[in-house]
This record gives structure tokens, C-alpha cells and sequence, in this order.
């Protein structure tokens, strides 16, 4: 007999308790992982945003566009090696709820500033030379089944009209950036560009945001400063800022949804922590007698308190260990329900240490009062509490 | 241990009352005996005498209002919780009215459990709760649980786990009161036994005259007074 075998036969003695208990921390676990990783998903696009390149937009809001003649102006500034521009397309595949990112690109200076985008040469040539060519993120194909040569009928929304697209390449990303967004299509702006001045003139000639490469992150906050500069009381002012900056931008937008879902992420834990007390102060109050008994025969506080501490951790350990393991096929099972408004949906790497963090904490939060009560037991007072 | 004929247990002057919210009620007042080494005594008198209260704080789980109290040569009223623990461990031996068995453990565990305070090996434990059950007749139910044994048998178990530490005076409070009378018989007989093959003091609380035949001494508490024997 040792003292590690008691702490888990007193877990195991009143089953349909631990069972439950284990149940609630098992699904705290899971629920506390899963929406870990949906605020990781959240700032997913800043985490692989470039920390070398600049994003160029219109001062007043993204709404409003900027005039593509700004290209040559912005690549003239010191410190700047490329540009491109791009312009958020926003059209409807079949349905409203088919929901992928799509861009008008300059495709030649895209793909020159994106050199982390991976396409076959065959691909990246076809692409090149088809103006009503795209290129798509292989979670994109895999979702619809997209194949190189397929047309994708788009109807448009800022850009109205209906609008085909032929699949010329399938776009990987480089250096297995596992968190990459690999939902989005990027096509010719010079085929949209050629439709406006037809349809509708007054809208064409502009752009969304100017993308630039610095080349050293250290000269970014310069180079941006040096492009708002060049562009102050013109009719278009501009606010230039890094990649990383601008995507956060969009995750501010959300910053109070973000906000309330971590709190909520540690709201489960404390409610499991509470269950976790109510078991262990029952079984506390239960096996006064026998803590009396033992402290008769000369056992301590220290002990005593040891095995309502070890029966309290071995419970959180079980439960947690469960909920971890139990989390990855969870978040592969729910990133597949949301691929649509989550297309990066993976767990952090630090998340099991989070939760096993947390049932570390409720195990010991939820033994304290039950280990003092036990350890201060009076030993004829606990001893009258049998039969 | 005191040698037989020694005083083991010295009583002098020993108080002790409750407080129950702000009445304070008495429960003995200024008791006075000796219990020699290896005497079998019983303690007896109506319910609210006082004969629980006086073997607890014979037995170090209590500590008195006034007097002192001296069990094998040392004054446990001056002892610290500590240090009372440490000698309850090596001094006093508990047999209750239920028998107060950990659930989770078996018979071997139950008796083994006191000998986890002493620096004994794994398997000089084995030895002695092997010798202890076997005096107490239980060598066949080692391995089962307190829900696997009768009422008597429980009991048993809680003598041997009483004396595997060889202790100075083994206390039994009620230790016949949840027994049928068979069984009764059979645990009296091995307390005598203990007592007269192994000169265990031994010092038992009861209201029954049919276990207290069994002792060499009663003495009779009413009220919180000895009376007289």
C-alpha cells in the first residue's frame, strides 16, 4: 500500500460522482481549447502577415478606393522595392452562405511581392497570360471541388454583374506556413479595370490598397511616414501601415466579440472549478470520521490534506487529460463546420499547456478549503460522526 | 511501557467541561486514580457521565480543563498538538464502537495503515500485520474488504490494527455496542487474551455489566465523579 494508491482508491469510490465530475472537466477542457483556438483563428492573418511590407490605403476608411496612378508615385519613395495594388472583389459564388475571399490583383507585381505563394510554373504561366484567369488556395478547391480549367461563375455585389473566372493555377503557400489562408482567389484587376470603364467608367482607374515591400522591417515605420507624406492634402490622402498592423485592423473591428470569448474561455474553467470544489467538499464532508480516526492514530494535518489533494488533482488530471486528447479531434470536427469564417482553424501549439495549466489550478483551488477543514478536524467532534 | 504493577495511567486532580454556545457544561470533575500496567479496566456509568470524555483525554484526543495527566511516565496536558500526535502514534492503541475501518483499504491495509508512521521496511510491516491477524484469527481474510466482513470480524481487524504497534494502553470505547452477542463474546475474549498473554493495558468504556465482567477493575463515573468502585 502506498499513499498514491489511496488517493485514487478514495477517487474512485463514489464512481457515479468522479464520473460526472471527470465528465464536466473533460468538456471544460475541450470547450476552454476550442475557443482558444477560435481566437487564434481570429488574429490567423496577422500571424503570417509579412513584417517587410507596407499596406497603402485610403485615410478616410477602406471604403473609399485610391487612384491606381498612385503606384508610380509610391514606388518612387526611398526605401520602397516594389509595389502592387489589389482591390477586394466581395462577389457571391451560387449562394450567400458560399462565402471565399476574392482580390483583383496587378498579378505580375503580386506574384513578385508574394514570393511565398508556390505555383507550379505551367500554372504561373497560364495565369500570366489568361486575363480572365485566377488562381485559388488549395482549401478553396478542396472545398468545391475546383480543378485547374474550371470556370467560376461569380455574381457580383460591390462589382455587379456576373463575372467568370477560369481556374489557372492551384496556389500552395512556401515554408510550411501551416496557418496560412489557402481559401482565397486572386485574379487580373486589369480584367475588372476593363470592365468598369465600360460599365460603369467612373469607378474605374482605382484600387483598394497599394501593397509595398520595404525590405527591412526596421524601415517600415519610415517608408510608411514617407508615402502618407506624399500624398497629404491630395484629394485621396492615404494611411500607409505594416501588413501585420492593417490585418490586426480587421481583428480590432472584433476586438469586444474576442474579448467576451476569452472571458467566456475562462468563465467555463471557474465553473468547473466550482463543480470540482462541490466533489471534493462533499467527499471531505463525507470522510470526517475517517480523517478523525486517522488523526487519532497520530496521521497529520499534512497528511490528511494530502489525500484530499492528491483525490483532487487525480480527478483534474483524468478529466483534463481526457479533454486534451479529446480537443484536436474536436477542433478538426469544428473547424470543418466554420472553414467558411475560419479557413485557419488549428489549435495553438501552447493550448494543451493552458489546459493542463488549468486543471492543474482547479485541482488545487478545489482541494484547499476541504484539506484545511480535514487538517483542522477535531478529533472527538469528527469521531461522533460515525453510525 | 511500565513495567507490570507500575502506574501506567496517573489521574490528579482532572477537569474538563464544554462550552455549548455560552453555557459551559461540565463533564468531569477533579478525578483522581491510577491505572496500573497490564490492569483491564472498565469504565462504566449512565450516558452523560463522563466516561467517553475521560477516555479521550486518557487516550490524548482531548486535553482537560485543569489537572494532569500522566500516561507512561510523561505529561500529555503539556504536550502541543504535534507532539501529542506523535505520541498517540506510538502509545495509544483506539478500538471504537464502529469499528472506524478506511473503506478503500483491506484488512491487511487497515492493520498496516498505523505502522506507515514508524520507519518500518515493506516487509517488516507484512510480518507484524501477518502476526497481528493471525492472533486475531483473520489470517484467511487478508485480502477483503471491510464490506466483505461481518460486524465481529471488522472489529477484530480494528484490534490488530490497535496493537501492531505494541502500544502502551490500547483504549476501547463501546467496542461490543454494535454487536450481536456471539460476536460480542468472541472480541471480549480477545481483549482478554491480549490482556493476559501480552499484559496490554487496556482501559474500555461500556454500560454493559456483561462486558465488564470481563474486566479486573471497574470504576464507576456518575455525573462527572468517580464513585464508588
Amino acid at each position: 500500500m502506498n499513499f498514491l494508491s489511496i488517493v485514487l482508491r478514495n477517487a474512485l469510490r463514489h464512481r457515479l460522482r468522479t464520473g460526472l465530475t471527470v465528465l464536466g472537466l473533460v468538456i471544460a477542457t475541450v470547450a476552454f481549447g476550442l475557443l482558444q483556438t477560435v481566437i487564434h483563428a481570429w488574429y490567423a492573418g496577422a500571424d503570417v502577415a509579412s513584417s517587410t511590407r507596407v499596406v497603402t490605403r485610403n485615410a478616410i476608411s477602406l471604403a473609399f478606393f485610391l487612384p491606381v496612378s498612385y503606384r508610380n508615385k509610391i514606388r518612387a519613395v526611398e526605401g520602397v522595392r516594389g509595389v502592387t495594388y489589389s482591390v477586394w472583389f466581395g462577389a457571391i459564388y451560387k449562394d450567400r452562405k458560399n462565402f471565399f475571399p476574392q482580390f483583383a490583383v496587378d498579378v505580375p507585381t503580386f506574384l513578385q511581392l508574394y514570393p511565398e505563394i508556390s505555383l507550379p510554373e505551367d500554372q504561373r504561366a497560364a495565369f500570366l497570360r489568361d486575363r480572365r484567369g485566377a488562381i485559388i488556395g488549395t482549401q478553396l478547391a478542396e472545398t468545391y471541388g475546383f480543378k485547374v480549367g474550371d470556370v467560376i461563375p461569380l455574381q457580383g455585389t460591390i462589382f455587379p454583374g456576373n463575372w467568370e473566372f477560369v481556374v489557372r493555377g492551384i496556389f500552395q503557400y512556401r515554408g510550411a506556413n501551416v496557418t496560412a489562408d489557402l481559401s482565397n482567389m486572386y485574379f487580373h484587376w486589369d480584367y475588372l479595370n476593363e470592365s468598369l470603364k465600360k460599365t460603369v467608367p467612373r469607378r474605374a482607374d482605382q484600387v483598394g490598397v497599394f501593397i509595398s515591400e520595404v525590405g527591412r522591417p526596421d524601415a517600415v515605420g519610415a517608408v510608411a511616414a514617407a508615402i502618407d507624406q506624399e500624398f497629404r492634402n491630395s484629394l485621396a490622402e492615404t494611411l500607409t501601415e505594416s501588413e501585420k498592423a492593417f490585418q490586426l485592423g480587421f481583428v480590432s473591428m472584433s476586438e469586444q466579440i474576442i474579448l467576451v470569448i476569452r472571458i467566456v474561455s475562462f468563465v467555463v474553467i471557474f465553473i468547473i472549478m466550482a463543480v470540482m470544489a462541490n466533489t471534493m467538499a462533499m467527499a471531505a464532508r463525507e470522510r470526517m470520521a475517517e480523517y478523525a480516526t486517522l488523526k487519532a492514530m497520530g496521521f497529520g494535518p499534512g497528511f490528511l490534506g494530502g489525500l484530499i489533494a492528491g483525490e483532487s488533482l487525480a480527478i483534474a488530471f483524468i478529466g483534463g487529460g481526457l479533454g486534451i486528447a479529446l480537443t484536436w479531434p474536436t477542433a478538426l470536427a469544428f473547424g470543418d463546420l466554420v472553414s467558411r469564417l475560419f479557413p485557419i482553424f488549428r489549435i495553438p501549439a501552447d493550448t494543451w499547456l493552458w489546459q493542463l495549466g488549468c486543471a492543474v489550478v482547479v485541482g488545487i483551488a478545489a482541494a484547499i478549503v476541504p484539506s484545511l477543514r480535514a487538517g483542522s478536524v477535531n478529533i472527538v467532534d469528527g469521531l461522533r460522526r460515525i453510525g | 511501557m511500565a513495567k507490570g504493577g507500575d502506574n501506567v495511567v496517573e489521574i490528579r486532580n482532572l477537569s474538563k467541561s464544554y462550552r455549548r454556545g455560552a453555557q459551559v457544561v461540565p463533564v468531569l470533575h477533579d478525578i483522581n486514580f491510577d491505572i496500573a500496567s497490564g490492569e483491564f479496566l472498565a469504565l462504566m456509568g449512565p450516558s452523560g457521565s463522563g466516561k467517553s470524555t475521560l477516555l479521550n483525554l486518557i487516550a490524548g484526543i482531548d486535553k482537560p480543563d485543569r489537572g494532569t495527566l500522566r500516561v507512561a511516565g510523561e505529561d500529555i496536558t503539556r504536550m502541543g498538538e504535534a507532539e501529542l500526535a506523535d505520541w498517540r502514534a506510538a502509545n495509544v492503541g483506539f478500538i471504537f464502537q464502529f469499528y472506524n475501518l478506511m473503506p478503500v483499504l483491506s484488512a491487511f491495509e487497515n492493520v498496516e495503515l498505523p505502522l506507515l508512521l514508524t520507519g518500518l521496511s515493506r516487509a517488516e510491516r507484512r510480518q507484524r500485520v501477518e502476526l497481528a491477524l493471525g492472533l486475531v484469527g483473520l489470517s484467511d481474510r487478508m485480502e477483503h474488504y471491510p464490506s466483505e466482513l461481518s460486524g465481529g470480524q471488522q472489529q477484530r481487524v480494528a484490534i490488530a490494527r490497535a496493537v501492531i504497534t505494541d502500544p502502551t494502553i490500547l483504549v476501547a470505547d463501546e467496542p461490543t455496542g454494535d454487536l450481536d452477542r456471539q460476536s460480542a463474546s468472541d472480541v471480549l475474549g480477545l481483549m482478554d487474551r491480549l490482556n493476559r498473554e501480552l499484559g496490554t493495558t487496556i482501559i474500555m468504556v461500556t454500560h454493559d455489566p456483561h462486558s465488564a465482567e470481563r474486566a479486573h477493575v471497574i470504576r464507576h463515573l456518575d455525573k462527572g465523579e468517580l464513585t464508588a468502585s
